[in-house]
């Protein structure tokens, strides 16, 4: 297995122990009115969102950039979708609007990135920032609700059995698989992480790549956003993907990406989006008290974080430690 | 235009004359268009209603100069009115209140700093934790709001300290000016705050010319941790209780005022008058709202957005041209 994997690997499979350990039945799964049901399919059903925009994140980060504004248009694209609904268009044509936005957010982010040339976090802190009150004028402070049935489906529907949710966040997760690990796609991202101005002598077209990423991250935030709206039947420009980001990039990093960029892992990324999500139900299911959830889960990142970092893990196992576990990076200087 | 200032002024000082500029432009431009808004007690008012996020502001200023970050902010200050509302009630005096709360705020700093430089996680990160941590010890102590009714704090809150001509301002703004003098004194005028601008120009130079740079990285995160802990005792003053979700969302705040205020975030350029500018301008931003009347709340994100967004691109056009 790949070494990168098996930390965030262990910390998933001792929260799952840790779960079955106090609730004996967690990880059953029972078929009830036609489709699979448990607590194991609830975890990637709730967790489907947080995987789609740690999607996205990941090639941004692999870009050596980050994207802040995913909550805001997670926010926005569930605003748009709830309102064309309630003003009687179509689900199909709704939902094309709102990703459609999405991607332009997403482009003009990547336009600040790459040719103003903005500091990604800077850039995108923008959007965050303005998209939260875009959300708001949008829904005009209120909260939209929707009863179209079919819209429901979305978030909260299944198909094959399967959460559809579920099933959308793998449909990404294939064509994410496809694009940058069998096609050029993945090394020219991680080649513009590495070095973009290199890459650009090398003849790669650094820009277009940089937009095609942001506008990437910000159509799975906004395919999330649809995601969200849908599974509450409602849109909510204040509350709807609040610290998204926040929870995305931790996801990318617990899953072994690290943020400077030049190198990603897609498995790495939905292992770590599982572990935040299987940490939010854990707390739910052993009964610790909700006041304390947050707590819990900055003793679980910092564990987490810690374990990854080569520096603490020369310090707490010196013995163990062993070159080939070193980061590429740090190997030379060991050569050196 | 640009290049004929640049002649007259330093090309360094332009993005705070920007500020600076705007700032008075926006005054008149209020002053113009709503009665009574043209008024010293107006400025006083904001310095008033953002003491806090001053204080908490110029924390954040010390770590974006080392080119680091600070997301734990926020939650440090709803921490800091949390356990003063708590230790309070308890029947603690006021003082050992005090200097607990400011103790906890830059051991929390302190313990970030470690994370960030023994460990070489990256500051976004360690703060994120910390920001976890912090907000999640608010929800442990209580999930309610706590009432601070200690006769010194409720003193701090309703104490009007006259200029003359009917002018007032309160303790709390003395605190902050004090603050962003001692800060100011720090980072232009002694060692430490030239290693802060070198550590944040070049990481590795400053290294390689024998500067202290670890005792300085653990320095600008306890310094931010203590600074948002004042603020967090300066907004319990303000608000005269203790609850979990006080100050949601300030990180952004502050890295807003930090980033108008013409500071970089890539490190090693920047004022502290210019965060204070940036703090007055968004101050502003909010007395412009509630003159209007008729603008909802959320106008004030989508301004603070459009701001930012003009102040990076001329940033942006600043350092192009140097070049």
């Amino acid at each position: 297995m790949n070494r990168r994997l098996l930390w965030p690997a262990v910390v998933l499979a001792l929260l799952l122990l840790l779960n079955l350990f106090f609730t004996p039945g967690f990880l059953s799964i029972e078929v009830k009115d036609g489709h699979f049901y448990g607590s194991l399919i609830d975890i990637l059903r709730f967790g489907a969102p947080l995987v789609l925009v740690s999607l996205g994140m990941t090639l941004v980060i692999a870009t050596g950039g980050i994207d802040l504004s995913v909550g805001s248009v997670v926010a926005i694209s569930g605003a748009l979708a709830c309102l064309a609904i309630s003003q009687g268009t179509g689900v199909l044509a709704a939902v094309a609007l709102a990703v459609a936005v999405a991607l332009v957010l997403g482009a003009f982010n990547g336009f600040l990135v790459a040719v103003i040339g903005i500091q990604p976090i800077v850039a995108t802190l923008i959007l965050m920032v303005a998209g939260r009150g875009l959300a708001q004028l949008i829904t005009d402070g209120q909260i939209i609700t929707v009863t179209d049935a079919g819209f429901k489906v979305i978030g909260g529907g299944y198909l094959f059995m399967l959460p559809f949710g579920i099933l959308l966040a793998l449909v990404v997760l294939a064509a994410t698989v496809f694009l940058t690990r069998r096609l050029a796609l993945g090394l020219l991202i991680e080649s513009v992480g590495g070095n973009a101005e290199a890459s650009r002598l090398a003849g790669l077209r650094s820009r277009g790549i940089l937009i095609t990423v942001y506008a990437f991250a910000a159509l799975c935030a906004g395919i999330a956003g649809v995601m969200v709206a849908s599974n509450v039947s409602s849109a909510d420009g204040n509350n709807a993907g609040l610290w998204i980001e926040l929870d995305a990039i931790l996801a990318v990093v617990i899953g072994g990406t690290l943020l400077t960029g030049g190198r990603f892992s897609l498995g790495g990324t939905v292992l770590g989006a599982l572990v935040i999500q299987t940490l939010t139900t854990t707390i739910y299911s052993i009964g610790v008290p909700p006041e304390t959830t947050l707590l819990f889960k900055a003793l679980v990142v910092a564990a987490v974080c810690l374990l990854q970092s080569a520096a603490f893990r020369a310090r707490a196992f010196p013995r163990r430690e062993r070159p080939v576990t070193q980061p590429v990076q740090d190997t030379t200087e060991v050569a050196r | 235009m640009t290049a004929l200032t640049g002649a007259v002024v330093p090309r360094k000082y332009l993005p705070v004359l920007v500020t600076a500029g705007l700032f008075v432009a926006m005054f008149i431009a209020g002053g113009a268009r709503y009665e009574g808004f043209f008024s010293t007690q107006v400025v006083l008012n904001v310095f008033i209603d953002n003491a806090f996020l001053l204080v908490v502001a110029v924390g954040m200023t010390f770590v974006i100069l080392t080119g680091g970050i600070d997301l734990s902010v926020g939650s440090v200050v709803a921490l800091a009115t949390m356990v003063a509302a708590v230790l309070l009630n308890a029947g603690w005096p006021p003082l050992a209140v005090i200097v607990v709360v400011l103790l906890i705020g830059a051991g929390l700093g302190l313990g970030m700093g470690c994370m960030i430089h023994f460990f070489e996680i990256q500051p976004f990160i360690a703060t994120l934790a910390g920001m976890f941590l912090a907000r999640g010890l608010c929800y442990t102590i209580g999930t309610d709001s706590i009432p601070i009714t200690d006769p010194a704090f409720t003193a701090a809150a309703q104490t009007q300290i006259g200029l003359g001509g009917g002018l007032w301002i309160s303790p709390s703004v003395l605190i902050a000016v004090a603050v962003v003098a001692i800060a100011a004194y720090v980072l232009h005028q002694t060692r430490f705050g030239r290693t802060v601008y070198a550590t944040g120009g070049n990481e590795q130079s400053a290294r390689l010319m024998g500067l202290p740079v670890a005792r300085t990285k653990l320095g600008v995160y306890t310094i931010s941790g203590f600074c948002s802990a004042l603020g967090g005792l300066l907004l319990a003053f303000y608000m005269l209780s203790g609850y979990g979700l006080h100050a949601v969302g300030l990180e952004l705040d502050a890295i807003a005022a930090v980033v108008i205020g013409g500071t970089l975030l890539t490190g090693g350029s920047g004022f502290l008058i210019g965060t204070v500018l940036g703090v007055l301008i968004l101050g502003l931003i909010q007395t412009v709202i509630s003159f209007q009347g008729t603008l909802s709340s959320w106008w004030t994100k989508i301004f603070v957005g459009l701001l930012l967004g003009v102040f990076i691109l001329l940033q942006r056009v600043i350092t192009t041209r140097k070049k």
